[in-house]
């Protein structure tokens, strides 16, 4: 049996459980006559997807599903998702799309349709005290490392570097273990760390190392919905032709991504 | 050996099932360190939760009044709250309050680990219920019994110790076994303060390879055979301990 047949029968078994019709061919139709776009996006991931003063989520990645909300004529619904759900629910039907700071890998290309071009890049650092003075992605070797369960880096942390990774389910739960000093640092996305070393609260951390392996994020729609994602590669499209990430990036105070950038400067 | 675990490798590409803890060294190894792990954890929790079990049900007949109320104060706490509120509560909220020591890359840690703030909290946790079922086995103890050793002159501790409790674990063995079923499968809440036993291993190796149906396949069978061995060791400790005539 072949693991997208086993992860079907197991969504199946969920769906039909849950007393529910399975899901049509074409989600386009569904997501009109509900009037309604259900996104899964991040948040705990400031500024691209987390809560504000009164529990609404919001961010660069909420902002975008707005846009493909926009474009179909539907309101948007956001549903919180964190790294090691996000996929399944996808598979479930939970969500239409998935906009949550995923790295596009081969392996997860098999689970879920992700949609090319990639719409953002981030790579890999850790957040530490200043006063431990690393240097070297080596000098985590035999360190206990927080981390987030479900993060792909986790084992080439561990397996490259040495680093004990101790992961959490949440990015509250690990920022509170480094904190702490449960863990020697915090090995996370690069583009998250560099907002929290602006934080006045964090003005003891830094981030020392060098970005280790850039890769870029990939939104995903279910496997099969060919025409929902053609519509999101068009949208991607013109996203990078118009500058609205970068747009965005401004706008939620990031500085402009290389990544951004010659994605403009390539679709322009 | 290697060959059977090439094997799980030539599986995963021939049919799609994906078992990467057997044919991956760096996840078996993981997956291995897990079973430990879960098994530490649940055999230290089992010892101090039957210890507490114990202990407090005697200090429950105590016959000072605050001590009595010390430990019906501590059952209420631990049996009406649930047990991965506790945990986070003692990591998050106790952990970080105690004081911090030098650690080994020049920085200051917490004096307890998340290992040992869960066989703490866990321990509490399963202990509580234990106490109440101790008292349920030394209420079932004839109250002639009882009487009977005070007129030979045992004290109240000798009474407990080589009377009560004795007969008293003849009867609650099996209600023992139904909370000590569950404090085994409690061990798994520990992932949520980063542990690593199995289910967060398991986590681990899903995220890695997105292999979800065939780990939760796995961690359900795996978490079957260990309970297993726990209830059929228990079932015959409850048979070798029988009093023909008694209970």
């Amino acid at each position: 049996m072949s693991n997208t047949t086993m992860n079907t029968l197991a969504s199946a078994l969920i769906v039909s459980a849950m007393g529910l019709t399975a899901a049509s061919a074409d989600v386009l139709d569904t997501i009109k006559e509900r009037g309604t776009l259900v996104v899964g996006v991040k948040a705990d991931y400031k500024p691209y997807g987390f809560l504000d003063s009164s529990g609404n989520i919001i961010g660069i990645e909420p902002d975008l599903a707005k846009d493909v909300a926009d474009k179909l004529g539907v309101e948007v619904e956001y549903v919180p998702v964190v790294s090691s759900n996000r996929m399944q629910f996808l598979e479930q039907g939970k969500i239409d799309l998935m906009i949550a700071t995923m790295t596009d890998t081969e392996d997860r290309r098999k689970v879920v349709q992700i949609v090319d071009p990639n719409y953002y890049s981030s790579g890999t650092n850790i957040l530490a005290l200043k006063s431990l003075g690393l240097k070297e992605w080596e000098d985590l070797r035999g360190k206990p490392v927080c981390g987030i369960q479900g993060a792909f880096y986790n084992k080439s942390t561990s397996q490259n570097y040495g680093a004990e990774i101790v992961a959490f389910t949440g990015t509250a739960e690990a920022y509170s273990a480094l904190k702490a000093g449960n863990c020697a640092a915090f090995v996370y996305d690069d583009s998250a760390i560099v907002a929290k070393t602006n934080d006045p609260e964090w003005s003891d951390y830094e981030m020392p190392l060098k970005t280790i392996d850039d890769a870029p994020w990939g939104l995903a729609v279910q496997l099969g919905e060919d025409e929902f994602a053609a519509l999101m590669s068009d949208m991607i499209t013109e996203w990078h032709t118009s500058g609205r990430i970068l747009e965005l990036e401004t706008e939620w105070g990031v500085a402009n991504t290389p990544f951004a950038e010659a994605m403009h400067a390539k679709f322009k | 050996m290697d060959v059977i675990f090439e094997w799980f490798r030539v599986l995963y590409d021939e049919t799609g099932i994906n078992l990467p803890f057997l044919y991956d060294a760096y996840d078996r190894n993981r997956m291995i360190d897990g079973f430990f792990t879960t098994i530490r954890l649940s055999l230290v929790c089992l010892f101090f939760s039957v210890l507490i079990g114990v202990v407090g049900a005697w200090l429950q007949g105590s016959t000072f009044k605050w001590t009595r109320r010390i430990v019906n104060g501590y059952i209420q706490l631990f049996r009406n709250t649930p047990p991965l509120v506790q945990l986070y509560f003692f990591y998050f909220a106790i952990g970080t309050m105690l004081p911090t020591v030098e650690n080994d890359w020049g920085g200051q840690s917490p004096i307890l680990g998340s290992f040992a703030w869960a066989a703490i909290s866990l321990s509490f946790f399963a202990g509580a219920f234990n106490v109440e079922i101790f008292r349920s086995g030394i209420e079932a103890v004839p109250k002639s019994t009882v009487e009977a050793a005070e007129a030979l002159g045992f004290s109240r501790l000798q009474i407990y110790r080589d009377v009560t409790l004795p007969l008293a674990f003849r009867v609650v063995l099996p209600a023992l076994n139904n909370n000590l079923v569950n404090l085994v499968k409690t061990t798994t809440l520990a992932y949520a303060i980063a542990v690593p036993e199995m289910l967060y291993e398991a986590n681990q190796i899903w995220s890695d390879n997105v292999n979800v149906t065939e780990m939760m396949i796995f961690l359900l069978l795996a978490y079957f055979v260990l309970v297993g061995i726990l209830v059929g060791g228990m079932n015959r400790w409850e048979r070798a301990m029988r009093i023909p005539g008694f209970g």
